[in-house]
């Protein structure tokens, strides 16, 4: 079955196989990603009065990514760094303060919420809250044909039949609550529901952190067949490192809203050059008896996203810091080869 | 003598629906000085498990149990003020969310001294003292300065170390944690779990971690019992369980887990399908029967704690022989 085989609904997407109108800023290197982050930024004023200014707080600064065509890119940090805030950006739930999303090397800003909403569809952690309970499996995995006026009640009727097919979801599930179904059919909805618009692009925040293993593994075969499938492209949020290492092409690691290392799986599984990203790596504890629990030699000085530390924001917890790295802030560079970048003096 | 020995413990909840079999008669026995985890998925009765022993149940909860005993001591006929000071002085429990133990309106001083004063009956100043030493052996800067400060004024990490903390204050012979570093990032769970391995061997605690994490359990377990749908399904000593996991759950859970080197990249992680049974009512037969990829008509009967060698057991009518397999000629491993 085939979500994207016709059922009569109008799309008005552009083909595939077309050539997107040259609107790219970037004319060199590879062809134009499905989607492109340049210098994005997002600052949230914290506790404002009257009288007082508000803190600023940069959840999201300066975040450079380009993910090619049916590609998976991980993206790891820890609790706060700006995940999620990123992943609104992309979803357009929030404004950037600054920098552009391309899709197909065009921007974001200013497109309407229908072109928007079929090109990227976002799948989030939690499918408990997520879906409304009020309403049948059929209703909510049909609203955005709905919102959106796309096709006559039948057709749209028969493209939910066919998704919940594509998704794994028996059809009687239709005509059920959110209520009644298992935590990994939840999660079946709520991919249904982003794949109900036929978007290309997929952004993954945490889509099984809420779900017990036996479950996950269920979804993550799901999310990998759908790529193969229909050539979608992946931006898999996760903090689980052994999940990511399963599913992505590359891996972008973000402390404090900055990305720190951004490189292909295999060279930040097997050499990272970040202090952060190893003690990443380090502190994720493998099912394997006898290895006991590294020391990963990081302080738990936890820095204020409102108040960064200067230079390399990483210092204060960092193994290796140096003086320089107090003072001045490593820019996030090209390690040797152009495919892996890294932000660090000593890297 | 087990410090901890617990024989046929059932916890039954009365819900809408009929009675909630949370708890279906668990065996289990925990040492003085290991570490015992209780692994197992969400709704398992993990932590239904840790409240009984506490004796913290909800009201409407039921309990039996053939045996409970602590110390030798049955808790089961407990009055609840000495299960009260029992709690206090010799067992503790950490919480997944600290903050549903910590007091927002008391500094961390008060609440860190609070009982060694009282169960103890040592005078403040000793018992700031105390406070001070733990929260600088859990790691903690400027314990001094801390005494003074309020819960919501420390992160999530530190707050489990204070926590840790208090559970060491009364110096306890055994600590329940229930899923205490579940909701904390990686590189802080991994630095709270080196820790607490490190004091519970130096103080020579108890401790029954309770968590859903297979990698945590193979990283900081003597023993491990691993539980589903209520039940004990298998329990041993951790470098067997993983080497050779006797029942049919415990192999289906250490398969789906993506692990480097046993699982390329991109590969088909093996599932467990359909879903856990309903405990409302009976649970007829073996529980994992719907979802056993190699259940026979037996299963309907409710199979026996079987004994492997080397204090290691499964509740599974095979886990002590191969499964006969007439469409198959060869057995599944
Ligand atoms: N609406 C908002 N107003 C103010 N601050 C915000 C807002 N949303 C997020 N933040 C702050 O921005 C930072 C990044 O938050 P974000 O939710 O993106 O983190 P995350 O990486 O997704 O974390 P987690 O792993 O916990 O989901 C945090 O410091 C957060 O407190
Ligand atoms: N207060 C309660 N009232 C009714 N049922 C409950 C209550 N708390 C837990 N349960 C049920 O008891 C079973 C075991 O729960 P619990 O011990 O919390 O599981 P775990 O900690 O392993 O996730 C579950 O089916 C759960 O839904
Ligand atoms: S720049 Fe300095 S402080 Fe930052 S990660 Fe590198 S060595 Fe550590
Ligand atoms: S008793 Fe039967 S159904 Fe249960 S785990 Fe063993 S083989 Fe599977
Ligand atoms: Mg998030
Ligand atoms: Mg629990």
């Amino acid at each position: 079955m085939n979500a994207h085989s016709t059922t009569g609904v109008a799309d008005s997407r552009p083909s595939r196989t077309m050539p997107s109108a040259s609107m790219s800023p970037r004319t060199s290197r590879s062809p134009t990603p499905a989607l492109e982050l340049c210098g994005l930024s997002k600052t949230f004023t914290l506790g404002g009065g009257l009288f007082r200014r508000g803190r600023a707080l940069g959840a999201v600064s300066d975040v450079s990514l380009r993910i090619p065509r049916g590609q998976v890119m991980g993206l790891v940090g820890e609790s706060g760094c700006g995940k999620s805030t990123l992943a609104k950006m992309l979803l357009g739930l929030t404004t950037p303060s600054e920098g552009d999303v391309l899709v197909d090397g065009r921007p974001l800003r200013g497109a309407s919420q229908k072109a928007l909403a079929r090109r990227i569809q976002p799948i989030f952690q939690d499918p408990y809250s997520s879906l409304n309970p009020r309403k049948r499996i059929a209703q909510i995995v049909g609203l955005p044909l709905q919102v959106h006026g796309i096709g006559t009640s039948r057709e749209q009727a028969a493209r939910v039949a066919e998704t919940l097919d594509v998704v794994g979801l028996p059809r009687r599930a239709a005509d059920q609550f959110p209520g009644q179904l298992s935590g990994g059919q939840r999660q079946r909805v709520a991919i249904a529901r982003a794949l109900i618009m036929r978007p290309d692009i997929v952004i993954c925040d945490e889509p099984t952190s809420a779900l017990d293993v036996s479950v996950q593994a269920q979804i993550l075969n799901l999310l990998l067949d759908l790529k193969a499938e229909f050539g979608l492209t992946y931006l898999f949020i996760s903090h689980d490192l052994a999940v990511v290492e399963h599913l992505v092409d590359r891996v972008a690691v973000m402390y404090l809203g900055r990305i720190v290392e951004e490189g292909t799986r295999e060279q930040i599984f097997a050499a990272p050059r970040h202090p952060y990203t190893r003690a990443l790596l380090d502190s994720a504890l493998t099912p394997e008896p006898g290895l006991g629990v590294p020391d990963i030699g990081l302080g738990d000085t936890m820095p204020d996203p409102s108040d960064p530390p200067a230079g390399c924001a990483f210092h204060p917890r960092c193994p290796k810091a140096q003086a320089i790295c107090r003072q001045q802030r490593p820019r996030l560079e090209a390690f040797r080869d152009d495919s892996t970048r890294v932000a660090c003096h000593l890297a | 003598m087990p410090l901890l020995n617990v024989n046929n413990l059932r916890v039954d909840l009365p819900v809408e629906a009929g009675m909630l079999h949370a708890v279906r008669g668990i065996d289990f026995h925990v040492e003085r000085g290991e570490m015992l985890c209780l692994v197992g998925e969400s709704g398992c009765g993990k932590s239904m498990t840790s409240l009984a022993l506490m004796g913290l149940l909800p009201r409407k909860a039921r309990l039996s149990a053939d045996r409970l005993e602590f110390d030798g001591t049955d808790l089961t006929t407990l009055s609840e003020r000495r299960r009260s000071d029992l709690r206090g002085a010799r067992m503790a429990m950490i919480f997944q969310e600290p903050m549903t133990a910590l007091n927002p309106a008391y500094t961390l001083g008060n609440q860190l001294c609070e009982g060694l004063i009282r169960h103890r009956g040592v005078s403040r100043r000793e018992a700031r003292e105390r406070a001070i030493y733990l929260l600088g052996r859990v790691g903690i800067s400027a314990a001094k300065d801390r005494l003074d400060q309020y819960p919501h004024q420390l992160s999530g990490g530190l707050r489990q170390r204070v926590m840790i903390a208090m559970a060491l204050m009364c110096e306890p012979d055994l600590i329940i944690a229930d899923e205490p570093t579940t909701a904390l990032d990686v590189t802080i769970q991994a630095q709270i779990l080196r820790l607490l391995r490190e004091l519970q061997r130096e103080f020579g605690t108890a401790v029954i971690f309770i968590t859903h994490d297979l990698g945590v359990v193979a990283r900081i377990a003597d023993r491990v019992a691993v539980m589903y749908a209520g039940e004990v399904i298998e329990s041993a000593p951790t470098p067997a369980l993983y080497a050779a996991p006797g029942h049919p759950y415990t192999r289906g859970l250490l398969s789906c887990i993506p692990t480097p080197g046993r699982t390329p990249p991109g590969s088909r992680l093996q599932a467990i399908p359909g879903v856990v049974p309903s405990l409302v009512g009976d649970v007829e037969g073996c529980a994992f029967r719907n979802r056993c990829p190699q259940a026979q008509p037996t299963c309907e009967r409710t199979p026996p704690l079987m004994s492997l060698p080397g204090d290691h057991r499964a509740r599974c009518h095979y886990a002590d022989r191969p499964v006969p397999a007439p469409r198959q000629p060869e057995t599944m491993s």
